[in-house]
Formats: structure tokens, C-alpha cells, sequence
């Protein structure tokens, strides 16, 4: 029979079903973060269990870390707490690999998973972490999990799950010159809704995907959970190999021939069939931006803002009306008049160098307008940073009057200093747009890396494409 | 984990759609390494008048008078009432616990989003599928009677309305058990640490480089 690429996934790592289709299954990788770990270490240590396989684990700081003067640590006192937790836990129990504050390959849980060749095709990757979605461009089974889960998977190498309904997301066309991954994954949450994906895993495949770097497929992966499912993945193909060779922890020798042979058979069989089909052309994709409080609320940059009456289901349409107040927009505003106070450019979604590449093309020889008080850029990682530098990122981006940071998740959910005051407004290459995400009463656009960059130079929304 | 078998509770209403785990507990309060002490923060931004912050006496902040869970008549309510969507977001696992800390025991919904509703199993929080026409008249019957209550029975999974009507819900036989007896997944797991071992040892033969 044939079978899709999440049927081969999730049967390749069935260790147990009980009778209602509640399934065990194995888990390879376990990334950690500070934030929804430390009550997992506390209830394994209070149960008086032991890790299963510590070298399954991977872990770093960033959702609580500062993105300036290092030198002077983690100044909260109850962030540094939660930091130094994941450091006693870490250096107890151990783990493959543990990238910890300053460390030159800390950085986003979910960007030095993959450069460092930590997430491998074919694997269960687990994190305490909605995005772990991201993992799966390698064709990763890839959950966001909750913390007991992240001490069940801790204490027993196994994730208790139910087999989702499949979906496949068929993406075709070439996009236009400034569009990116980040504009495909908006539209697709503008056409199914936030929970269009609830209760399915999603393939995402179609020749737009293919032509996706292994960085623009991670942004399409990172924002499934967006569309409600918890994972999302990608096929693999000669890109996916390509980006893993060489990579630290990817195999290497004999290994490395048995693997890729292996990874080669990841993917959907030509007649498999899913619950759900959704098609999209890429071609008739603009550049996106949000104008509400939910990632679905999002329109084209040459689009206006709608109003309440458009909707006709009643709890939707005062969704719309709360949403448009909170954003402090007027009904049927053209989206290119929206101006902003603050910018940033990071988070797991758009912060390897690919990102940082396209914000820089635009900021180059340009500055940031007068009515933007701050514009961020904040490397994924360390290595991200380093390569950006190595490039003269830094130096185009500080030029232009952007801030140049250190890694981490910074203002994507402003657990650091990096964050929105009331009523200010931000081009944010982020993920969530939820009311006080960034900051209390801060008010997020999301939008991509390169639309980000044009934002921050004209004061205003406008089309990078016109830059370009 | 607390056994959930029958609960009689007073209702209250939030009707709004995509509540998201954000809004549940705001991201300042993830700095505790705790499990516990999030109730007097669920819904910080939409509870309370002033900006929140870790380490405030809460009894003293000015709230919302606008906000539902405000308003004297759902005071003590341990069942909410939810439209589309609930949960969605972040996977902190902090929001089912400040909803539990806050006195909830169970979520009505029109839908929830995954990770939310896998994570109210893990804490004795049993969220709730209804269809829409039934959660639409329990919006409507909360709102216009004081002091509304329900029953919510999970061994005959139904909820029942003080007019006898009862709604049939449906879940998971696995995670019904779970729930009756206040069980610990992990314990229960590792009755199967027998096929967990061999399971690795099989990869490990097979594709040795996920153990490297």
C-alpha cells in the first residue's frame, strides 16, 4: 500500500498502540530551553527517575537571555534563576551537546538544532516548544510539547501521541522577486485559518517548496503551528542533503552513504493519499502583512485593512472590531499607510543568515527613517552572527541605523528587555501577533525579513518590491 | 494527578474566539521554575487595570471591571466556556496550570488547538468538544441566569444542564482511564521499558548515526 512521508515517519517509530489507537512512540532528539524545562527536572528528580538517553538531548538558553552587554549577565534576577536552573540540570543529568549563555554556538533552540546537524532526517524531534515545527523541513517528525510531556519524554525516551489526519499543502509557481517563504506560509494562514490545520499533519510539497532553501522551508515549518498543526514537514531532497553535509553532528563516512540512502526514501509515495488537500499558487502571493491580532488576520501590502461588516459570523466579526481596536487601525486603511515606531528582525522563524542576507540587500546604502525609535536585528545564533559578520551584515545594518544584538529569542515574545511599550507598533519578521506578544499593549505586524528592512527605512509599510 | 470522575460547577462565559496561551498566562510569569502559584495571573492583561509583573501582591492591583471572570456572579465558577480555537499558540504548559491554579476544572469548547488540549490531560483539566449550537445555547444560558451551573459526568461522558438536557461528548477511552483514576503517564509508560529497550536497540543497529 502506498503510504505518505508522515505514515513512514510516525510507523518507524511505533514502539507500543493501546487499543484506541494511543501510540508510544521513540523519540531521537530532545531539544531543551530554560523555560519549560526546570519542572520537568524537578518531577524527575522528585519521582527518583533517571534520564532514558541523555545523549538524545540538546540544550541552550535563549528566551530568557539579554541581546546586549553580555558583560554585564542576566541582570533579572528571576531570569538569571531560570537560566542557571537549565545549567545545574544540564551539568547533573548531561546531554549530547549544551550550548549555555555566551556560549560562541548559543542561540535559538530551533536555529542551532539544524546548523549543528543536531536535527536529522527521518528523526522524532521533541522541545517544550511550539515551534519545534521547524524541524521539519528535514523531514522530521517534530512536536511542540508541554512540560509534563517534556518530563515523560525525559524519564521514558517516548512521547504518548494519536495519529493525526494527514494533509497535503501543494504550493506551485514561482514566486516574484521579494516574496518569500515567510509571504507563502502568511497566505496559506490568511486562506485556512489559525486552526485550518488543527488535528492534521501537514506536508508541505508543490514546486514553490522545492524551490525553497532548507532556511525558507524552516519558516514555512516554524509557522504550521500557526495554522493549528503541530507539525509540519517537508520532503526530503537534494537541498536537505546538501545543507547536512559536513555538519557537526551529522554522520559521516560509511554512516553518512547509509544515511543519505536512507533519507532518500523519505518521502510521500507518487499515489498516497491524504485527508486534506490544499492548493495555493505562489504566483498570485504579494508580500504580506498582518493587521490583527491572530496570524490569520493578515492582507497583501497592496491591500487595505477590511472592516468588521465584511465578516458575517457574529464571534468573527467582533474578533475583527476588537482586533482592529487594539491595533489602533481604521476599517478599510490602505496597509501601506500603517506607520510603525519599532522593527524587529529575528526569532526562530526568520533569523539564519538567509534572513539577515535579505534585510541587508535592502538596508544597504539606505537609513532608517526618523519615526522608527528602534530597529532590532538579532542573530539566530551565534554562528548565525558570525557568518553575518563575516559577510559585513553588521556593518551594512549598523550603518543604516539598525542595532546589531546578540542571539537569542529577544522581542519575538519579549521575555528579555527587548520589547513593545504600550500602543507602539512593529514590523516584526516573528511568528505570533497575539495582543501583548511583544510587549502589554504592543501591537505587531508580522512580516518578513526584506518587507521588515523596507518598513524600518520608509517609516511606513510599503512593497519591497518597489526597492528592489 | 487529581482523579476527575463527576464535577458540579458554576459556569462562566468567555466568548471570544482564538484565546491563545499568551493571553492565558502572559509570558513574564514563565520566568518561575514552579508548577504552581499561576491562578492570581491567568489572563493578567485582560483581568487587571495596571501592567503585571512577577513578585506584585495581586490582591492589591486595580481589576477590570469589564472582564467576565470580574464580575461578582462567576465568582468560584470552576467550569469555563470557550468558542473556537482555545488555547492556541505558545505550548506553555503554564496556561492549563493558571487555569487550574485559578479554580477551572473543566473548558467547554468549540474546538481547541492541540498541544493545549493534550496538555489539560497531563493536569486533571478536562477540556471539552461541543458542537456549536450547544455551546451557543450554554453562551446564552449562562448569560441569562444567574448563577447557572452545569454537571459534567465523565464516566457516562455527558454534560448535563440543569433542565435535564445532556450533551454526549466524546474521548479517548486511554485518556478517560487516565483521568478516572489519576494516573501518571510516565509510570504508566514504563510498564513498557521492556519494548522501549528494545526498540532502541533495534535502531541503534540500524541507523546508528541518531545515536552519535
Amino acid at each position: 500500500m502506498s503510504k505518505t512521508l508522515y505514515d513512514k515517519l510516525w510507523e518507524n517509530h511505533v514502539v507500543h498502540a493501546e487499543a484506541d489507537g494511543t501510540t508510544l512512540l521513540y523519540i531521537d532528539r530532545h531539544l531543551v530551553h530554560e523555560v519549560t524545562s526546570p519542572q520537568a527536572f524537578e518531577g524527575l528528580k522528585l519521582a527518583g527517575r533517571k534520564p532514558w538517553r541523555v545523549s538524545s538531548i540538546v540544550a541552550t538558553a535563549d528566551h530568557n537571555t539579554p541581546t546586549s552587554h553580555w558583560e554585564r549577565g542576566i541582570e533579572d534576577p528571576i531570569s538569571r534563576q531560570q537560566v542557571e536552573t537549565l545549567d545545574d540540570n544540564i551539568r547533573e543529568v548531561g546531554a549530547l551537546a549544551y550550548f549555555p549563555f555566551k556560549d560562541k554556538r548559543q542561540g535559538i533552540v530551533h536555529v542551532i538544532g539544524p546548523e549543528n546537524g543536531a536535527t536529522l532526517p527521518g528523526m522524532t524531534v521533541v522541545c517544550g516548544d511550539s515551534h519545534t515545527s521547524t524541524h521539519g523541513a528535514f523531514a522530521c517528525l517534530a512536536h511542540g510539547i508541554g512540560t509534563s510531556e517534556v518530563e515523560h519524554v525525559l524519564a521514558t525516551q517516548c512521547l504518548l501521541q494519536k495519529k493525526s489526519k494527514s494533509m497535503l499543502i501543494r504550493i506551485e509557481g514561482k514566486v516574484d522577486a521579494g516574496v518569500t517563504a515567510k509571504d507563502l506560509v502568511l497566505a496559506l494562514i490568511g486562506k485556512i485559518g489559525t486552526a485550518g490545520g488543527t488535528g492534521y499533519a501537514i506536508e508541505f510539497a508543490g514546486s514553490a517548496i522545492r524551490g525553497l532553501s532548507m532556511e525558507g522551508r524552516m519558516t514555512v515549518c516554524n509557522m504550521a503551528i500557526e495554522a493549528g498543526a503541530r507539525v509540519g514537514f517537508v520532503a526530503v531532497d537534494e537541498t536537505t542533503i546538501a545543507y547536512l553535509k559536513g555538519r557537526n553532528f551529522a554522520p559521516k563516512g560509511d554512516d553518512w552513504d547509509k544515511a543519505v540512502a536512507h533519507w532518500r526514501t523519505l518521502v510521500s509515495d507518487a499515489d498516497a493519499t491524504f485527508d486534506a488537500v490544499v492548493d495555493l499558487d505562489a504566483r498570485q502571493v504579494v508580500p504580506q502583512v498582518t493587521w490583527g491580532t491572530s496570524p490569520e488576520m493578515v492582507a497583501g501590502i497592496d491591500a487595505c485593512v477590511p472592516a468588521p461588516e465584511d465578516f458575517k459570523d457574529p464571534v468573527k466579526r467582533e474578533g475583527v472590531e476588537r482586533a482592529l481596536q487594539y491595533m489602533g487601525l481604521t476599517p478599510r486603511m490602505p496597509v501601506n499607510q500603517i506607520k510603525i515606531d519599532k522593527v524587529f528582525i529575528g526569532s526562530c522563524t526568520n533569523s539564519r543568515i538567509e534572513d539577515l542576507r535579505a534585510a541587508a540587500v535592502v538596508a544597504k546604502g539606505r537609513h532608517v527613517a526618523a519615526n522608527v525609535k528602534l530597529a532590532l536585528v538579532v542573530p539566530g545564533s551565534g554562528l548565525v552572527k558570525e557568518q553575518a559578520e563575516a559577510e559585513g551584515l553588521d556593518k551594512i545594518f549598523i550603518a543604516a541605523g539598525f542595532e546589531w544584538r546578540q542571539p537569542g529569542c529577544s522581542m519575538c515574545l519579549a521575555m528579555n528587555d527587548d520589547r513593545l511599550s504600550p500602543g507602539e507598533r512593529c514590523a516584526s519578521t516573528s511568528n505570533r501577533n497575539f495582543e501583548g506578544r511583544q510587549g502589554a499593549g504592543g501591537r505587531t505586524h508580522l512580516v518578513s525579513p526584506a518587507m521588515a528592512a523596507a518598513a524600518a527605512i520608509a517609516g511606513r509599510f510599503v512593497d519591497v518590491r518597489e526597492i528592489l | 494527578m487529581e482523579k476527575f470522575i463527576k464535577l458540579d460547577g458554576l459556569v462562566v462565559p468567555l466568548d471570544r474566539a482564538n484565546v491563545d496561551t499568551d493571553a492565558i498566562i502572559p509570558k513574564q510569569f514563565l520566568k518561575s521554575i514552579k508548577r504552581t502559584g499561576f491562578g492570581p495571573n491567568a489572563f493578567d492583561e485582560w483581568r487587571y487595570m495596571d501592567q503585571g509583573e512577577p513578585g506584585m501582591d495581586n490582591s492589591r492591583r486595580m481589576k477590570n471591571p469589564n472582564f467576565v471572570l470580574n464580575q461578582d456572579r462567576y465568582q468560584g465558577a470552576s467550569i469555563l466556556l470557550a468558542r473556537q480555537n482555545f488555547g492556541c499558540g505558545s505550548s506553555r504548559e503554564h496556561a492549563p496550570w493558571a487555569l487550574q491554579d485559578f479554580g477551572f476544572r473543566a473548558i467547554l469548547g468549540e474546538s481547541f488547538a492541540d498541544i493545549f488540549f493534550n496538555n489539560c490531560f497531563k493536569n486533571g483539566l478536562l477540556p471539552i468538544e461541543l458542537p456549536k449550537a450547544e455551546m451557543d445555547a450554554l453562551f446564552g444560558l449562562t448569560e441569562h441566569a444567574p448563577g447557572f451551573r452545569l454537571t459534567v459526568d465523565l464516566v457516562a461522558q455527558v454534560v448535563v444542564r440543569p433542565d435535564g438536557h445532556a450533551i454526549p461528548f466524546q474521548i479517548d477511552a486511554f485518556r478517560k482511564e487516565c483521568l478516572l483514576n489519576g494516573w501518571d503517564d510516565i509510570g504508566l509508560t514504563l510498564r513498557h521499558a521492556e519494548k522501549i529497550r528494545e526498540f532502541e536497540a533495534q535502531r541503534r543497529l540500524t541507523q546508528p548515526w541518531l545515536f552519535a
